[in-house]
């Protein structure tokens, strides 16, 4: 049975490449509307659960629905195309096709659609670089000669091209500056509230896991240990979301107690 | 610091096991690699194949800009090389030939021989070893980054299909690249042995012109004309196959190139010989 409010069914997904066994008998919805953050140690096969979902690659068991239809189910193909649409991608490396510029970046998929007249996708481009604050004046350059922030914000735009409902993020923030990341979450979060986005990321960083998440879930074991708010994975016994929250705690505590520090901290002589 | 060492246990990295069996083992998974690669690349044709029927069925789909990029570049870029390399053989085979049938007083045959020897074997084996190296390195190269960078998985995200965007306009280009290019290694290389016939046997220009068509069935050009298309659309195969199988990292992209390139100009010259044994009562008369 489908739940109409999950926009991504995982059921029992197990994956192994050879004799390791990366995931076994995981068990996620993602619902309409929120952003749910994927953490996990390094190897715990997130990226493998991110590209699964995407379709990139198969499960070994089980299955993955998205907009409640099945790679399995006879008609998928037909639909393939459909579902592609309502789905964007950020990657990790933001992939932009280093052959295109700025703007043909932007204008590909607008482009696969045959629909469009030419003005109406450079009005369309143009719009979109400006919501992810690029000036019209990058348009035309390559993205060899772009830099790492901007990649991303491309990247980023090229992924809403086609206004989707569901978006996925792969590691938004790494390799950026904090200045630079914490602008990366804000317009993030500027663009989700315009456009009522469904958002899956993963992710290593804690700020913006905090600042961004609705619901966290937390891989560790080949399985989904916990799903929940940021309180209630934090509060969740186990060895790596104790570990991995730490220093946030110590953020938040310090944060709560802010004459401790004071009384802490050596007099100036 | 020392005494951490001293209370560290002795650590012995993983046992390697030897294998007494290796030479059976290696020309297994030799054999396998064999087979995979047949496999991977009967797919890719019947990929292609289904493409193809599918851009029929639409022609709106069909990428042509792709298609005349890849033109360009395999082919008109081509022509500086291979008019290089062809004029030079061409000068090197008539001047020793001529010194040869000088012996025997057989100076007019060096039409034939020149004839024959360029617009049936040369011309095309010349044209296709060097596109082997030079846009099957380029194409498998330019797969494996889109692959490193993961421009391929964008693509498919977006729903674009590898087979049609990427490889089929590369089989039809050098396609299509391919027959011009021999046509042109062909003449230039006639043009360099003409010029050689001329200084080292006195040869007319004039004569050898008219003589040529004469010596030369018309069969030949048409054999020289199959083999360009047989050897562009095969080695933009193998080049996307080899590309397409690259990993994603760089060790893998050097060796997945290197492999390309050796396995197009291997393949190139066993097309050439099932074309010899095939035709082998066509043009020669």
């Amino acid at each position: 049975m489908t739940n109409p409010e999950c926009i991504i069914e995982i059921e029992s997904l197990s994956t192994r490449f050879g004799n390791l066994v990366v995931h076994q008998d995981i068990n996620l919805c993602v619902l309409r509307g929120e952003l749910l953050t994927l953490i996990g140690g390094s190897g715990s096969g997130k990226t493998t659960l991110l590209r699964q979902m995407l379709g990139l690659e198969q499960p070994s068991q089980g299955s993955v629905k998205i907009f409640g239809s099945s790679r399995k189910d006879p008609g998928f193909n037909r639909q393939r195309k459909k579902i592609r649409s309502r789905s964007g991608v950020l990657f990790q490396q933001g992939a932009l096709f280093s052959a295109l510029s700025v703007f043909d970046n932007i204008a590909l998929p607008l482009r696969e659609l045959h629909t469009l007249s030419e003005e109406m996708i450079r009005d369309l481009v143009m719009i979109k670089l400006d919501m992810v604050a690029i000036g019209p004046e990058h348009a035309n350059k390559m993205p060899a000669a772009l830099s790492g922030g901007m990649i991303k914000r491309i990247a980023l735009a090229r992924a809403l091209a086609l206004d989707p409902e569901l978006l996925f993020l792969d590691e938004p923030t790494a390799g950026l500056d904090p200045e630079l990341s914490e602008s990366f979450v804000e317009l993030i979060l500027a663009l989700r509230s315009e456009m009522d986005l469904t958002i899956v990321m993963v992710t290593h960083d804690l700020d913006t896991l905090v600042a961004l998440s609705d619901r966290i879930a937390v891989l560790a074991d080949q399985q989904i240990i916990v799903t929940g708010t940021l309180d209630e994975v934090c509060n969740f016994q186990h060895p790596f979301t104790t570990s991995f929250f730490k220093s946030m705690r110590h953020k938040t505590d310090q944060k709560n107690y802010p004459e401790q520090i004071w009384k802490t901290v050596p007099m100036p002589l | 610091m020392f005494k951490r060492l001293e209370n560290l246990p002795t650590l012995q990295p993983g046992d390697k096991q030897r294998d007494l069996l290796w030479p059976i083992t290696t020309l297994g998974g030799l054999a396998l690699l064999l087979w995979q690669h047949t496999l991977g690349l009967i797919i890719l044709i019947g990929q292609l194949l289904i493409d193809v029927i599918y851009l029929i069925r639409h022609p709106i789909y069909i990428p042509w800009r792709e298609i005349s990029a890849n033109l360009y570049r395999t082919g008109a870029q081509a022509l500086g090389i291979t008019a290089l390399v062809g004029f030079l053989i061409g000068i090197v085979i008539s001047y020793l030939s001529s010194k040869q049938l000088q012996l025997f007083g057989a100076d007019i045959f060096i039409i034939n021989i020149l004839g024959i020897s360029i617009i049936r074997e040369l011309g095309p084996m010349l044209a296709a070893i060097l596109v082997a190296g030079r846009s099957g390195s380029s194409m498998t190269a330019q797969l494996g980054v889109m692959r490193v960078t993961q421009e391929l998985d964008a693509l498919t995200v977006m729903g674009i299909s590898h087979s049609q965007r990427l490889i089929l306009p590369k089989v039809l280009g050098l396609g299509i690249a391919m027959p011009l290019l021999v046509i042109w290694t062909s003449a230039i290389a006639l043009l360099g042995g003409m010029v050689a016939a001329e200084l080292q046997l006195g040869l007319n220009y004039q004569y050898f012109l008219t003589a040529l068509p004469d010596s030369v069935p018309i069969a030949n050009l048409w054999l020289g004309l199959g083999k360009g298309v047989v050897c562009g659309m095969v080695i933009a195969l193998i080049a996307c196959h080899f590309g397409l199988r690259i990993k994603p990292n760089t060790e893998s992209l050097g060796e997945g190139t290197t492999s390309s390139v050796v396995t197009a100009i291997t393949v190139v010259i066993i097309i050439d010989a099932i074309f010899a044994i095939i035709f082998s009562d066509v043009g020669l008369t």
